[in-house]
C-alpha cells in the first residue's frame, strides 16, 4: 500500500507542473552547468524508475503468486547458472550504459561556458588567460575569490580594485563584499574557493554543484548567468554553531549596471580605507605618547 | 594379548570444579558466547532506543520552519550523538551480538575460539559507550559523527566532547577488532565435521566478511583519531594547514574506514535475510555460491570507493572517475544478491510469518537506498546532491532498510532460540507494518528536501518552497517508525514471560542452531552432528522421519553424530 502511495506521489511529480519543480529533480536554471547536471540526473532517474519498478514489481508479484496455498509444493532447486550469469551481465550492462552517458556529459559539465557577446568585455576588466587549476574558459571571464569563514562568505573581485590594475596579486586592494555577490550577466564567472578556518561548502543550487572550501587548498568552479536575477544558497558542510545561517546571495546585473555598482563599491571601500588609515594614525599618536610615559 | 585390541577409553581427571557464578555475578563474569551475545544485543538495543530518541528530537526541531525549540549548539550535539550512537553503539555491536550467539551454534562449535577475549571485547564496547555518554554531563561533541578537521581541532572545539568521541572510537574499535579476530579464528577452525566452506551458512559467511573488513579498516581510523588526539593535546600539526598539515588527509583516512563500515553494518543483515528467506519459502537458497561470492566481492570493492565521499573536495578528476566506476561496480554484486533472493522466493511456498515480512521489507527498502546510491556515485550529480537531505534519505534507506530491518528480522527469527518462547505474530506484523510505513514516510520525502536545496546538519531553515511541508511529513513519519519499534519492545517484554513455548525447531529451519534445545545448554552440543549439506537440519529431520518409520531400528538420541566427546563432571 505504502509503496503504491509512493509510486503515486512519484507519478504526480513527474506530470505535475512547476509547483513541484524540485520534487524529484535538482534545482537548475541559473547557469548552463546546473542544467547539464540536472539533465544527467534526469537520465539516471529514468533508468532508476525502470529498475525500481522492475525489481519491486517482481518481488511483489513473487510474494503474491507464490504465497502458501493448499497443495503448493515448493520447487527444490538450488540455482540456475544461466539465469544468474544473465542477470549479472544485465546489471553490468545498465551500469556500463550509465557510465558511458556520464562520460559523454562530463566534458561539457566540466568546461566553463564562453561569455556571450553582451558580457563584460576585456576593456572593462575581464581576463583572457589564466594559469588556474580549472580548465580556462575560452574567451573573457572574471575571477571571484570565495572565502569561507565562520559564519559568512567573503567575495573578492580579483583584479577589480582601486587603481591596482587587473590581475594583481595584491588582493588587499581588490574590491570585496560579504554575503551578497554581484556578477555581470552573460559573463563566465570563475570562482576560486578557499577557506580561512574550517571546511565549508559553497553551494548555490541553481548555479551548479557544490565545491568544498578546504583550508590549505584551492577549489574551483564556475557559472554563467544569462539574465539579471538573484539566486540564494547556503554553506553545505557543517562548519559549527552558525552553519545553518551561513547563507549567500548571487545577483547578476547587466555589465554596464554591474560596472556602475562596482564603482560605487570602490568609492565606498576607498572611503573606508581612508577612514581606517586616519584612525590608525590617531591610535599610533596616542600609543606613541603612552610609550614615552611608560618606557 | 587381548589388552592391545581394547579401544582407548576417554578419561578426564578433574580435581576441582569451580561452582558456576549465579545471578548478576554470573552475567558480569561470563565467558559463555551466548550470554555475551545477549549482553551485546541488550546493550546495543538500549543504545538504539537512546539514538532513536535523539533522532525524534531532531525531527521535532525541524517540524516547523525557523523553530527555536532546540538551540543550534544542542542540535549539533544531538545529531553528532545520534549518528555516532547508531553506528558504533548499535548496529556494529548488535551484529557482534548476533554473531556471538549464532556463529558457534550454526557451525557446530561449543564456544568461540577465545572466550575470555570475547568477554574483553564486550566490556571494552561498554566502556566506549560509557565514556562517550559521560560527555553529556560536560559538553557533548558537536562536530558530527565524521568529526571533520579543523572543526574538531581544539581551536574550534575546545571542549572535551571530541575527546570523548575519540575514546569511543578507540575503545569500541579495539573491541570490534578483537571480536573480529575471534570470529575469524572461530569460523576458520571450529566448524563441525563435514562443514566445508561451501556448506557454511550464509550468515556465517557475512560475519566472516564483516570480520575481515573490520580488521582492514579499523586500524586506519585508530591511527586517524590518534593523530587528532595528538593535534588536540600534544601540539602536533597532522591536520593543521597553517603548519604543513593536511585537512584532506583526515577526510581520506576517515572515509577509508567509513565506507567499509557501511558494509560492516549491512553485510551481516544480508546474511540474516539469506538465512530467513529459504526457511519461509520452504525452498533452498537460490545461487548459494553467487550470494557468498557477492558478499566477499562487495567487501573488496567497498574498500576502493571511499573517494566518493570526497567528490566535492579539491581532488583530481581521474581519482573521482575511479571512485565512480568502483561504486558502480558494487551495484552489480548487490543486484545479484537481490535477484537471488527473489529467485529463492520464486516457486516457493511462502509463509508470511513476521521474520519473512521483515526480511522482505528490508529488501524493498534497501533497494531504494541502493538505487539512490547510483545517483550519488555519478560525481557531477553528487555535486548537487552531496551533503543535502538526499544523502540523509539515501543512507537511512540503506541503514534502516538494510541493517535495522535485518536486525529486526533476526530478533523475530531467533528470539525463540534465545529465550525458548515465541513472539506474538500479531504484534510482530503490526510492528513491521508501522516501521515499513514509517520509514517510507520519513525518508522518501527527504529526497525532495535535498533536491529543493536543504543541506544536512542545519538546525533551522526558512520556509521557502515546500520545505516546511516536506519536513512536517518527515517528522510525522519518524513517530510512526518509533511506534513500530515500541510495539516490538512491548512484544519482547510480554513474550519473555508469557510467550508460547517454542521447542527446539519452531520454524523447521535449515541450520544447526535449531538442532539444540531452546535456549541452548551451556555446552551447546552434547554431540556435534556431521554436516552433509548446506541444510543439515533438513537432512536430520529426514533421517529422523525415515528411522521412525522403520520400527525395528530404535531412533537414537543423536543422529549422524560423532562419538559423544563431552564428558559431564
Amino acid at each position: 500500500m505504502a509503496l503504491l502511495c509512493a509510486l503515486a506521489l512519484v507519478a504526480t511529480a513527474v506530470f505535475a507542473p512547476d509547483a513541484f519543480a524540485n520534487f524529484i529533480t535538482p534545482q537548475s536554471g541559473g547557469s548552463p552547468n546546473a542544467d547539464r547536471i540536472s539533465n544527467l540526473y534526469d537520465i539516471t532517474l529514468y533508468i532508476a524508475i525502470v529498475v525500481f519498478v522492475g525489481v519491486e514489481g517482481t518481488l511483489l508479484y513473487t510474494l503474491v503468486r507464490f504465497r502458501k496455498r493448499k497443495g503448493r509444493i515448493p520447487v527444490q532447486i538450488h540455482g540456475n547458472t544461466r539465469l544468474e550469469i544473465g542477470w549479472t551481465v544485465g546489471a553490468a550492462v545498465v551500469l556500463i550504459a550509465l557510465a558511458v552517458i556520464t562520460f559523454a556529459e562530463l566534458h561539457s559539465i566540466r568546461t566553463p561556458d564562453v561569455s556571450g557577446p553582451n558580457g563584460l568585455s576585456v576593456g572593462d576588466g575581464a581576463e583572457l588567460t589564466s594559469a588556474d587549476a580549472i580548465t580556462p574558459p575560452k574567451g573573457p571571464y572574471i575571477t571571484i575569490q570565495v572565502n569561507g569563514q565562520q559564519f559568512i562568505w567573503r567575495f573578492t573581485y580579483l583584479g577589480f580594485g582601486q587603481g591596482s590594475g587587473a590581475n594583481t596579486a595584491d588582493q588587499l586592494d581588490d574590491a570585496y563584499t560579504y554575503y551578497h555577490m554581484y556578477v555581470p550577466t552573460n559573463t563566465t564567472v570563475v570562482l576560486k574557493v578557499v577557506s580561512q578556518d574550517v571546511v565549508h561548502s559553497w553551494w548555490i543550487p541553481d548555479l551548479g554543484g557544490k565545491v568544498q572550501a578546504v583550508p590549505g587548498y584551492t577549489n574551483w568552479t564556475y557559472f554563467k548567468i544569462s539574465k539579471p536575477a538573484t539566486y540564494s544558497g547556503q554553506c553545505a558542510f557543517l562548519c559549527g554553531e552558525g552553519h545553518a545561517r551561513m547563507k549567500a546571495l548571487v545577483t547578476a546585473l547587466p555589465p554596464k549596471q554591474w560596472l556602475a555598482w562596482l564603482h560605487t563599491l570602490e568609492a565606498q571601500l576607498k572611503a573606508q580605507k581612508a577612514a581606517g588609515a586616519a584612525g590608525r594614525a590617531a591610535l599610533k599618536n596616542r600609543s606613541g605618547s603612552a610609550a614615552v610615559e611608560n618606557p | 594379548m587381548a589388552a592391545t585390541t581394547l579401544n582407548p577409553v576417554p578419561q578426564i581427571v578433574v580435581d576441582h570444579v569451580e561452582r558456576p557464578q549465579q545471578g548478576l555475578m554470573g552475567w558480569l563474569t561470563t565467558t559463555d558466547h551466548k550470554r555475551i551475545g545477549i549482553l551485546y544485543m541488550v546493550t546495543a538495543f538500549v543504545f538504539f532506543i537512546v539514538g532513536g530518541t535523539e533522532a525524534l528530537m531532531l525531527r521535532l526541531q525541524l517540524g516547523v520552519a525557523n523553530n527555536d525549540l532546540i538551540s543550534p549548539q544542542t542540535y549539533n550535539e544531538l545529531f553528532t550523538m545520534h549518528g555516532t550512537t547508531m553506528i558504533f553503539l548499535f548496529v556494529v555491536p548488535m551484529m557482534a551480538g548476533l554473531g556471538n550467539y549464532f556463529v558457534p551454534l550454526m557451525i557446530g562449535a561449543r564456544d568461540v575460539a577465545f572466550p575470555r577475549l570475547n568477554a574483553i571485547s564486550f566490556w571494552l564496547f561498554v566502556a566506549g559507550g560509557v565514556v562517550f555518554y559521560a560527555s553529556v554531563f560536560w559538553t557533548p561533541p558537536s562536530a558530527g559523527w565524521i568529526a571533520t578537521v579543523p572543526l574538531s581541532e581544539s581551536t574550534y572545539s575546545p571542549a572535551g566532547g571530541v575527546d570523548a568521541w575519540i575514546y569511543l572510537i578507540h575503545l569500541t574499535g579495539i573491541a570490534s577488532l578483537l571480536g573480529a579476530i575471534n570470529f575469524f579464528a572461530t569460523i576458520a577452525n571450529m566448524r563441525a565435521p563435514g562443514m566445508t566452506w561451501s556448506r557454511l551458512p550464509l550468515f556465517v559467511w557475512s560475519i566472516l566478511t564483516y570480520s575481515l573488513l573490520l580488521i582492514v579498516a579499523l586500524p586506519v581510523i585508530g591511527a586517524a583519531v590518534t593523530m587528532l588526539l595528538l593535534d588536540r593535546h600534544f601540539g602536533t600539526h597532522f591536520y593543521d594547514p597553517t603548519e604543513g598539515g593536511s585537512v584532506l588527509l583526515w577526510q581520506n583516512l576517515f572515509w577509508f574506514f567509513g565506507h567499509p563500515e557501511v558494509y560492516v553494518m549491512v553485510l551481516p543483515a544480508f546474511g540474516i535475510i539469506s538465512e530467513v528467506l529459504p526457511v519461509f519459502a520452504r525452498k533452498p537458497i537460490f545461487g548459494y555460491k553467487a550470494i557468498a561470492a557477492s558478499t566477499v566481492l562487495i567487501a573488496f570493492l567497498g574498500l576502493l570507493t571511499w573517494i566518493h565521499h570526497l567528490f566535492t573536495t579539491p581532488t583530481p578528476v581521474v581519482v573521482l572517475i575511479f571512485a565512480m566506476i568502483a561504486s558502480f561496480l558494487i551495484a552489480v554484486p548487490t543486484g545479484v544478491k537481490i535477484f537471488n533472493w527473489i529467485g529463492t522466493l520464486w516457486q516457493g511456498s511462502i509463509e508470511f510469518r513476521t521474520p519473512l515480512l521483515f526480511a522482505v521489507s528490508a529488501i524493498m527498502l534497501f533497494t531504494i537506498g541502493g538505487i539512490t546510491g547510483v545517483f550519488l556515485a555519478i560525481f557531477p550529480v553528487d555535486w548537487q546532491l552531496n551533503d543535502t537531505y538526499f544523502v540523509v534519505a539515501h543512507l537511512h534507506f540503506v541503514l534502516i532498510g538494510g541493517s535495522v530491518f535485518g536486525i529486526f528480522t533476526a530478533i523475530y527469527y531467533w528470539f525463540p532460540k534465545i529465550t525458548g518462547r515465541m513472539l506474538s505474530e500479531a504484534l510482530g506484523k503490526l510492528s513491521c507494518g508501522l516501521m515499513f510505513v514509517g520509514t517510507l514516510v520519513t525518508f522518501m520525502i527527504q529526497h525532495s528536501l535535498g533536491l529543493d536545496g536543504m543541506p544536512r546538519r542545519v538546525y533551522e531553515y526558512d520556509n521557502v518552497g515546500h520545505l516546511q511541508l516536506y519536513n512536517q511529513i518527515s517528522t510525522v513519519g519518524s513517530w510512526i517508525l518509533a511506534a513500530g519499534v515500541l510495539v516490538t519492545v512491548i512484544n519482547v517484554a510480554r513474550s519473555l514471560r508469557t510467550g508460547p513455548v517454542a521447542g527446539p525447531d519452531p520454524w523447521k529451519a535449515n541450520t544447526l542452531e535449531w538442532f539444540v534445545p531452546s535456549p541452548p545448554p551451556e555446552n551447546n552440543f552434547d554431540a556435534i552432528p556431521r554436516v552433509r549439506s548446506l541444510e543439515p537440519m533438513k537432512d536430520i529431520r529426514r533421517e529422523v522421519e525415515r528411522r521412525s518409520l522403520t520400527p525395528h531400528t530404535p531412533a537414537p538420541a543423536t543422529i549422524t553424530a560423532d562419538a559423544p566427546s563431552e564428558v559431564s563432571v
